[in-house]
């Protein structure tokens, strides 16, 4: 995109106003280029300013309240922050969300890996084409549509599948039901998977069509079944974009608000069963704690988020990082 | 794909013995029915159960007669293909049912009444009433929103790929991707630490604008992004080349080549920011009244009327949330699909 690397031999620009040793396509020195680049570039500066002023406002906050904060804020397992002495902690919270996400996780991302193989590699191609499109289309849904059909959708008929698990796998204790409603992080875990799916398959569905049709058919060529040519040369080359694309899921997942205050039913314990109703997630108690929250409540509230969003920067930093370093040995781009 | 032309082609000497084709399909059949049988007579009554059974047979059942004719490798190569199959068939479950559960219970009450009237004088419990505040205050939020975001995320973009060189660039660049991953209800707390609690002024639409832009911004730039990159180098070294000035040759030559995309890019923008419950929850608070004025007091937006009639939880409430839900998901859809048709009919030439 750059002009003046590309072409660094070209002429001056005509025109008595650039000086006869100035590079080419510089042309800042015309007031409509100076006000234009202003323009531009006070937006990109108007970025950096609105990131740093969301870090700087909501520490802001977070330290009002956690300094009243009579209980260890990342341990205690309260949360009455307008009571006196006000106690709160994030523990129950980061972990209903730390298992929640992970529960969507392992259930999603194989699924979406094997829905992306199947649009590139196994369905009939009429049939490839609008199956991606109608994927496409549903990530575009909106979570409180999730949530509305999690709630009086899913939950209802999660009662087969929680005395199966109870049954066969209430030994280990933690899918132990003992017949409360299915609101539980595991039915959050379950709608979130479903959430995150098209995003996940979308995403890997684009790097697998990516893949250099000369490492297929060389696989073939060699007498590869379909299942090891994906293996040899799909999967390979498709590896750095599906951890990108289960990173963007989790990011989306980890910060879901709406769908998981309403199919779950929160308490400010943790259970040694995820079939149990009860526990939270850092955005679905913001969503829920909001309306009655008084002015500490709502500090203390923003401390949370404060957590929700660094855990959110971290996990995003560690795609890119995943991303970077594997795009450094992968070979795919030769 | 390359792999039906090899499969289709008549079995030689070098090839070992394969299945006919109806193998899978008499495997399947004999599978479904085996595993009802299963079922029936163990008296589990769960359709998941039996199709579980059935599943678990099939993937079994082919492997292991498709090593015992055609080797391992084919075997594997078989249960790979049903696994991918069924991991297919498992995710259209929750997908369509979602989809088919919204336009069933959803075109319930919807109609020219529903949309035209609010929730004013309609008791929560009761049948009747509508969404009409909650689409004025949907449209005029993410109207405010588009009006912040869509300057400040072209302008950020044509910085980026005009000018962008050095520190500066880089670090935009590199935060408009943090932004891109920030949670809504996080952007929806900043607005309200900023603007309701430190400069103390109160919940309205104008506050939720101001969340959804936050969100809107990055995809904003990242797509107008993409877009101006795919203009042809010789066109703006042509223009450069008869004089133009460079910011005349961005706004004659750059923008109206890649509109198109950006169009694209906005509407999509605008169809994720339409559905946005969290920031609209804590910033325009809800009101049950039309409220045309964004600026001043409580509005009503579309997710929220769901949230609200959700949480309100009687018969009728919840037909109207899936009436609401169908309208936002219409509407949603419809943005998609014209985004799409635009971005098809304006998509710049490449010269590939």
């Amino acid at each position: 995109m750059d002009i003046t690397t590309q072409k660094p031999a070209a002429p001056p620009a005509p025109g008595p106003a650039a000086p006869p040793d100035a590079p080419a396509a510089r042309g800042v020195t015309r007031p409509g280029d100076r006000i234009f680049l202003g323009l531009s570039r006070g937006s990109g500066i108007f970025v950096l300013v609105l990131m740093a002023a969301i870090a700087a406002f909501l520490t802001y906050r977070a330290t009002l309240a956690i300094s009243k904060d009579e209980a260890n804020f990342f341990t205690s397992f309260e949360w009455n922050p307008s009571g006196v002495p006000p106690e709160f902690g994030i523990a129950v919270l980061a972990f209903g969300t730390v298992v929640s996400s992970i529960i969507a996780m392992v259930i999603a991302v194989p699924v979406a890996v094997a829905i992306a193989l199947f649009i590139t590699h196994y369905a009939p191609r009429r049939l490839g084409g609008p199956i991606g499109y109608v994927i496409d289309l549903l990530a575009a849904v909106p979570s409180i549509v999730y949530g509305l059909w999690g709630a009086l959708v899913l939950v209802p008929h999660l009662d087969g599948l929680y005395g199966w698990l109870d049954d066969y796998l209430g030994w280990t204790g933690i899918l132990e039901w003992n017949d409360g409603a299915p609101r539980s992080l595991f039915t959050v875990g379950i709608l979130l998977a479903v959430m995150i799916l098209p995003i996940i398959t979308n995403v890997s569905r684009e790097v697998f069509r990516q893949v250099p049709r000369m490492h297929e058919e060389a696989a073939l060529a060699l007498g590869a079944t379909r299942w090891e040519v994906i293996r040899m040369s799909v999967l390979p080359f498709g590896r750095s974009g599906v951890i990108s694309a289960s990173m963007l899921g989790l990011g989306r997942a980890l910060g879901e608000t709406m769908a998981v205050a309403m199919v779950l039913s929160p308490s400010f314990t943790i259970n040694a069963s995820l079939l149990d109703p009860g526990g939270g997630t850092f955005a679905q108690n913001i969503a829920s704690k909001f309306n009655e929250a008084t002015e500490m409540g709502r500090d203390a509230l923003i401390a949370s988020g404060l957590v929700l969003f660094v855990i959110t920067l971290l996990v995003n930093g560690a795609a890119r990082l995943i991303i970077a370093r594997r795009k450094e040995y992968s070979g795919a781009n030769a | 794909m390359s792999h039906a032309t090899l499969h289709s082609r008549p079995a030689s000497s070098l090839r070992g013995a394969t299945l006919p084709k109806w193998f899978s399909w008499a495997v399947a059949g004999a599978s479904a029915a085996l595993g009802y049988g299963i079922s029936a007579a163990a008296g589990l009554h769960s359709d998941i159960q039996w199709a579980l059974i059935a599943a678990l047979l099939f993937v079994g059942g082919s492997f292991a007669v498709s090593a015992k004719v055609e080797g391992r490798r084919q075997a594997r190569d078989r249960t790979a293909t049903s696994l991918v199959w069924v991991a297919f068939l498992l995710a259209v479950i929750p997908l369509a049912s979602l989809t088919w559960e919204t336009v069933e219970r959803g075109i319930k009450v919807l109609d020219g009444y529903f949309l035209t009237h609010s929730m004013g004088v309609v008791a929560d419990t009761e049948p009747g009433g509508g969404i009409y505040h909650a689409l004025l205050g949907t449209l005029e939020q993410v109207g405010l929103a588009t009006l912040i975001s869509v300057p400040v995320g072209v302008l950020t973009a044509i910085y980026l790929v005009e000018y962008g060189r050095g520190r500066l660039a880089k670090a935009v660049t590199f935060f408009v991707d943090v932004m891109t991953g920030i949670p809504s209800i996080v952007a929806g707390l900043f607005v309200l630490s900023l603007w309701i609690l430190i400069l103390g002024m109160g919940y309205s639409g104008f506050a939720g604008s101001m969340a959804l832009s936050i969100l809107m911004i990055p995809v904003v730039v990242r797509s107008t992004e993409e877009m101006l990159k795919l203009v042809p180098n010789e066109l703006r070294e042509a223009s450069l080349a008869l004089g133009v000035p460079k910011w005349r040759t961005i706004l004659k030559v750059v923008l109206p080549t890649s509109v198109g995309g950006i169009t694209t890019g906005v509407m999509l923008a605008i169809a994720r920011i339409t559905g946005e419950t969290a920031p609209v929850l804590l910033l325009v608070w809800g009101t049950n009244f039309i409220n045309a004025n964004p600026f001043q007091d409580p509005q009503a937006s579309l997710p929220m009327y769901i949230y609200l009639q959700y949480t309100n939880g009687s018969e009728a409430a919840y037909d109207r949330a899936w009436a609401a839900a169908l309208t936002l998901i219409a509407f949603i859809m419809i943005l998609n699909l014209v985004a799409r048709g635009i971005a098809r009919w304006k998509a710049p030439q490449t010269g590939r």
